[in-house]
């Protein structure tokens, strides 16, 4: 009671300077106490230790040119780069034949290209799924010849890193819709097709994919009938997609459990049929829930075309070992070999982990209040 | 109200694994008539509404739905679902889906309209309920009273011939009941036929012309709201409604 107050705002001046600057946010976030100023002063220390060593080997005492001499000379100090400038055609296309490397060139190129496109959300439309056809087409023609006056160039000989697009690209592609599939079999209230399910992704999980492979390229042509060929690249690339199926499948498994019994029963209140409930209520909700672990799976599969090397096919890896192997000169400069194929497969992995992370962030507009 | 007939149950019954859910159940609902089915909980209210657009099965006896005998024909089943509209405690709006896209979505992958007209529908639909203003946002954005209110728009969009409340006001804050209820009551005199189960009985005394009470599975009591509130036949009743009345 009494006399009305009156509101008098109180004027905004600077923040102290103990709050700001660089030194405030050194001392709040690596000095705060003596455990973080230890914990900094060791990590600083390891990185003194080792870094330099690291560009020593690497860059000092590096041999950048092609010259087998002087990487023989600089041996055990520094690092050898000419290997890769030396072979790295054998590295990239195996052993396709070297005059006609520009055609698995062109086809990668084309698939790099339409991959990333994909990615990209304005360009999301029907025209998407033809432009995959043509470029699958022209990937083929590209690479297996004799069409167009392409001399025919045999499976066998395909490699390196058209190989190993080609098959985590589409292992990846077949992958996820069959995935799905089976995750939604195994939910299903018909017996039979859930136990299919179930058998199909424990005997697949079970086993390991060297396993997988071996019986895909040694053993399936067996119980052939005489006379029936099957290509040993398709043979090995149905095996790689049934295999990254099985482990997706529980991945998305898991997205389905995660959605409430109310949404389904709102679907089909509403004479959605079972179909229509799964593309657009359940699929959409489950499948964004399960974005990381669908890109670590996906990542997975892209490093695991590397086992495809124990059926004689050369991936990337595979065209390493053929390109440094055969070759006395270089053999020994295999380590710097592995950086390149570390640094290729790296950069298709951080660009994969980057990507589902921009997906997850378009994703979650309507969790956000 | 007409005299036509548009939900018979006769003698239904109902297991959970052993447990004897539904037992005989007898029920017919005239066309435009507005049920309210109340009860204590695990009473077998909801169950018995869930029959009706067979969200549940029943194992025994017949029940009819506009006409169609439910069975385990799947276009019968969806073609009831389109006529038999259905709010849920919970909201059950989908969180991924706009509001209008909520509401379009039945109408069109259902009722097979074009997109334009769906959308005019469902903002109309929104207008009646009074929150158009929303039909951009996602349902986790609103208030609960706002889903629930959805729910109900959503519900309407197919122009069901009955609608089936469970429970609707049951997950509400006391201050967004209100604004529920006053839809629901609209609704009512829109001669739409309705099976609400809840426990306001306010709602029950002013818009119900048939008063249900449910115990242990079975229909007790059906009477209409003056009736049964101020002359309840079974102890049973008088003793359930001693205890949410009297507080």
């Amino acid at each position: 009671m009494g006399a009305a107050q009156t509101f008098t705002p109180i004027a905004s001046r600077p923040a102290p300077e103990k709050l700001t600057g660089t030194l405030a946010w050194l001392r709040r976030n690596l000095f705060a106490d003596w455990t973080s100023s230890i914990a900094t002063l060791a990590i600083v220390g390891l990185f003194a230790w080792v870094l330099p060593g690291i560009v020593e080997w690497g860059l000092v005492h590096a041999v950048f040119r092609p010259d087998n001499e002087a990487c023989r000379e600089v041996a055990g100090t520094g690092a050898c780069w000419g290997v890769i400038a030396e072979k790295y055609r054998l590295i990239i296309f195996g052993r396709y034949p070297f005059e006609q490397q520009w055609r698995p060139l062109i086809a990668t190129l084309l698939m790099v290209t339409l991959l990333v496109a994909s990615c990209t959300r304005p360009l999301w439309s029907k025209w998407l799924i033809v432009a995959w056809v043509v470029v699958l087409v022209v990937f083929f023609v590209l690479m297996r010849g004799g069409l167009f006056g392409l001399t025919p160039v045999e499976t066998s000989r395909w490699g390196g890193l058209p190989l190993t697009m080609m098959l985590s690209t589409l292992g990846i592609a077949c992958a996820f819709p069959l995935a799905i599939l089976v995750a939604l079999g195994r939910r299903s209230h018909l017996p039979a097709i859930r136990s299919l399910c179930i058998v199909y992704v424990e005997l697949i999980r079970g086993v390991p994919l060297i396993s997988v492979l071996f019986m895909a390229s040694f053993m399936f042509p067996l119980f052939m009938p005489q006379g029936t060929q099957i290509d040993v690249l398709l043979r090995v690339f149905v095996g790689i997609t049934l295999f990254a199926a099985a482990y997706l499948a529980e991945v998305v498994r898991g997205g389905l459990q995660a959605i409430p019994k109310g949404q389904v029963e709102a679907a089909a209140s509403l004479g959605l049929s079972y179909w229509q409930t799964q593309r657009k209520i359940v699929l959409p909700q489950a499948l964004r829930l399960v974005v990381p672990s669908i890109m670590n799976s996906f990542i997975s599969t892209f490093k695991d075309t590397s086992l495809v090397t124990i059926v004689s096919l050369y991936d990337l890896t595979g065209s390493l070992a053929l390109a440094l192997g055969g070759d006395a000169n270089w053999r020994q400069f295999y380590l710097e070999g592995y950086f390149f194929i570390a640094a290729i497969y790296w950069v298709g992995c951080f660009a994969m982990s980057r990507y589902s992370q921009w997906i997850e962030r378009q994703l979650n507009v309507s969790n956000t209040r | 109200m007409s005299e036509e007939i548009i939900i018979s149950f006769e003698k239904v019954n109902k297991w959970y694994g052993q447990f004897h859910v539904l037992r005989d159940i007898d029920l017919s609902v005239r066309k435009g008539e507005r049920i309210v089915i109340c009860g204590p909980s695990g009473s077998g209210k909801s169950t018995m509404i869930r029959c009706i657009n067979r969200l549940e099965e029943h194992q025994e006896g017949v029940l009819k739905v506009d006409g169609v005998e439910l069975s385990d024909d799947v276009k019968a089943i969806e073609a009831i679902r389109k006529n038999v509209g259905m709010v849920f405690q919970q909201f059950n709006l989908f969180p991924h889906l706009t509001v209008l896209e909520n509401l379009t979505l039945a109408p069109m992958w259902v009722g097979k309209i074009p997109k334009k007209e769906a959308e005019e529908r469902a903002m109309a639909q929104l207008n009646r309920v009074r929150i158009a203003e929303q039909a951009m946002k996602y349902p986790l954005q609103l208030s609960g009273g706002q889903q629930q209110r959805v729910a109900i728009a959503r519900a309407l969009c197919l122009t069901p011939k009955i609608m089936l409340f469970d429970e609707p006001t049951s997950a509400l804050d006391p201050e967004m009941i209100k604004e529920v209820l006053d839809v629901m009551i609209e609704l009512a005199n829109l001669g739409i036929t309705m099976l609400c189960v809840t426990h306001e009985m306010g709602f029950a005394k002013s818009v119900a012309d048939r008063v249900i009470f449910m115990d242990q599975g079975q229909i007790i009591e059906q009477n209409t709201p003056h009736e049964f509130f101020n002359n309840p036949k079974s102890d049973r009743t008088r003793d359930f409604l001693s205890k949410i009345l009297n507080h």
